[in-house]
């Protein structure tokens, strides 16, 4: 960047104002906020609170609860982003060897991506509902008795199956976009180099969308960490405590319906280290991803 | 023997665009043949029907003896280096060499000394472990050469092969072709739309246009007895001249000038003379020729003029003169080329 092109010093950090305010305010304040509270055992009615030291991060990561959740949450995480991602990617490769009709199936499977969490959260029950779930009557057929809210598993594969659904298209588009960004003559000459199509695949086109499948591999445990909130929310809203849910659920669920502020907060630190990690794992890749040309 | 046989062969695209409309040709044993053509000509759909990367509408695609029509790329014992190079951007100069060997089980030590011979033979081996994205252009083509070169096919194919390459570049690699191709002894099928790379490399030239052959003959052939006004107006730098000319008794009348030709046709056509076989004086004998324009080119001139009312160009040694203004010019009478005033054909 060219320093002659600001007037003023000052003016490029004026220009940044806006955004570092919003940061200040959305992000750093109250996660300063979070690890302050996080040493305090706080009353719950605005008392003041007490100093407790690591008492906060003990009892959390020493409930048999925390792990439960620590342990569903991993297996959803898992799940969902090798689920969505490998789905998402089947239907890219069998979408770029459609000649014909590319766009219209294109629009189709991004239909579900325009759809809002809470929306697609609620379709999603709504399939999977006692009473009138088309997934549910399905099940019956094979003899299994499904019950959302109910059984715990019941409830964990259904959160899994509809946070993958949502999630589908998002990877569908960015793997089509990696795909069609292969050149045409290096597929060609691969086919002259090699008989067997799913060996191409896996040597040639699979290599050449790894930097894709980083990228969204990260994006996907962002999001089934995190994102998913809205229609686990919906999902276990007005079910017993028996509901599997995510850390980051658990975070909202024993702060505002537990009143444990200071273990809320102990958890949400833990959560922020995790995106710390995540972050810089995703950008070692990036620095040492392959720039192919 | 032939290597490849091309019979009667059409192309239709999906969207109903005709590329090749009935093209025979044949490449013997070891023979370089080009194709060339101007843009769109079908000259790239024709060498992709034989690598099997676009399927024949109709006629039969023959390779060593055997119709390949419905066969996989993979398995038709074919090399192609494109235009882009098309190189496996994730895998090393060795790797790319290696790749269609490896998916095709030869031995692994098969597989090394054949890569080592074609590193050496292409001066690649410096590169061998490195990332095509950090090749230059020309090694690049080189590595691509290689990957073909490691097959071992019946056919090299080659599409546009050094039209990425900068001018200097492309002199030398144009030699290079030739030389490896001459030494491995291996057929050969060229497509460019640079008549200097067709001349230089061809065995038998092939001149395509708008999905038909114009022409088939070696480089000297096709230079001097072309079959058509595009085949002489596409194949000779500058260009030939192709003047609307009356044949009478008196000999070819262009407007007030009457050129001497020998011919027994009479009546209305297209007369052909190349720059280079033409000579120009400030006087003496010949027609008249009002000079216009001078080009400067180096080794020659270019004379550029107007005889009976029709523009000319002349290529002159530069050593000679320069004419200018009223001058004259004469030609051998048989280096007249005569086609139809109307289809073009050589007459
Ligand atoms: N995939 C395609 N679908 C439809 N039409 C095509 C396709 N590829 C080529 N064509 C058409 O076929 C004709 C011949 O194309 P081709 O690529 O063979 O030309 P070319 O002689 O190789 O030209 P260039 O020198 O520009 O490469 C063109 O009119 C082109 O528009
Ligand atoms: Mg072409």
């Amino acid at each position: 960047m060219n320093k002659a092109q600001f007037g003023s010093p000052w003016m490029p950090y004026l220009l940044l104002a806006p955004q570092m305010l919003i940061i200040a305010i959305f992000f750093l304040w109250p996660a300063a906020e979070a690890v302050r509270s996080s040493f305090y055992l706080e009353d719950p009615f605005f008392g003041t609170g007490t100093f407790v030291g690591l008492d906060n991060y003990r009892d959390a990561l020493s409930a048999s609860d925390y792990r439960r959740t620590a342990i569903f949450t991993g297996i959803f995480v898992f799940l969902v982003s090798l689920l969505s991602l490998s789905i998402g990617l089947m239907l890219a490769v069998s979408a770029d060897r459609v000649l014909r009709g590319k766009s219209t199936y294109k629009t189709l499977l991004m239909w579900v991506y325009a759809i809002a969490p809470p929306v697609a959260g609620l379709i999603g029950v709504m399939l999977f509902d006692q009473h009138i779930g088309p997934l549910v009557d399905f099940a019956a057929i094979f003899g299994w008795d499904y019950r959302i809210g109910v059984n715990y598993w019941d409830t964990g594969i259904t959160m899994i199956i509809v946070a993958t659904w949502k999630q589908i298209p998002y990877n569908f588009i960015f793997f089509l976009s990696g795909l069609q960004s292969i050149p045409k003559s290096v597929k060609e000459a691969a086919s002259i180099d090699c008989s067997s199509q799913n060996r191409r695949f896996w040597t040639i086109t699979f290599p050449l969308l790894a930097p894709t499948s980083f990228f969204l591999l990260i994006l996907n445990i962002a999001y089934a960490m995190f994102e998913t909130f809205g229609m686990i929310d919906l999902i276990v809203k007005d079910q017993p405590g028996n509901s599997p849910v995510t850390l980051v659920y658990k975070v909202y669920r024993d702060g505002f319906r537990g009143n444990d502020l200071g273990g809320s907060s102990a958890q949400s630190v833990i959560l922020m280290l995790l995106v710390l990690v995540l972050t810089i794992v995703q950008f070692r890749l990036i620095e040492k991803r392959v720039h192919y040309n | 023997m032939t290597t490849l046989r091309i019979k009667n062969v059409f192309k239709r695209y999906p969207n109903g665009a005709e590329a090749v409309k009935g093209v025979s040709v044949e490449v013997g044993d070891g023979e370089l043949v080009v194709f060339v053509g101007p843009s769109g000509c079908g000259k790239s759909t024709l060498l992709r029907m034989v690598a099997g990367l676009e399927d024949v509408t109709s006629g039969e695609i023959e390779l060593s003896g055997r119709v390949v029509n419905d066969l996989e790329p993979a398995e038709r014992n074919i090399a192609m280096v494109f235009q882009n190079y098309a190189l496996y951007p994730h895998m090393t100069v060795r790797q790319n060499l290696a790749y269609g060997l490896k998916n095709r089980g030869t031995s692994k030590s098969e597989i090394d000394s054949k890569v080592e011979a074609a590193g050496k033979l292409l001066q690649i081996s410096d590169f061998l472990e490195r990332k095509p994205s950090q090749l230059s252009g020309g090694q690049r083509q080189r590595v691509a050469m290689g990957r073909a070169i490691v097959r071992d096919p019946a056919i090299f194919l080659f599409d546009e092969p050094l039209s990425n390459l900068d001018a200097k570049l492309r002199n030398q690699m144009r030699l290079e072709i030739k030389s490896l191709q001459r030494r491995l002894k291996t057929a050969a099928v060229y497509v460019t739309h640079d008549q200097v790379e067709a001349m230089t490399l061809a065995d038998r030239i092939v001149v395509l246009n708008n999905g038909l052959i114009e022409q088939v003959g070696t480089p000297a052939e096709v230079y001097s007895r072309p079959d058509s006004t595009f085949v002489a107006s596409f194949i000779g730098a500058p260009p030939m001249n192709l003047l609307s000319a009356t044949l009478t008794d008196a000999g070819a009348q262009l407007g007030d000038q009457v050129l001497p030709v020998q011919t027994s046709l009479r009546g209305d056509v297209q007369l052909g003379l190349r720059p280079e076989r033409i000579k120009i004086s400030q006087s003496g004998s010949g027609a008249s020729i009002e000079v216009t324009i001078v080009e400067e080119l180096g080794a020659t001139r270019l004379v550029h003029g107007i005889v009976g009312g029709q523009n000319i160009s002349v290529a002159v040694d530069a050593e000679l003169p320069v004419p200018t203004g009223q001058a004259v010019i004469s030609f051998r009478p048989d280096d007249a080329h005569f086609f139809h005033a109307t289809t073009g054909r050589r007459l």
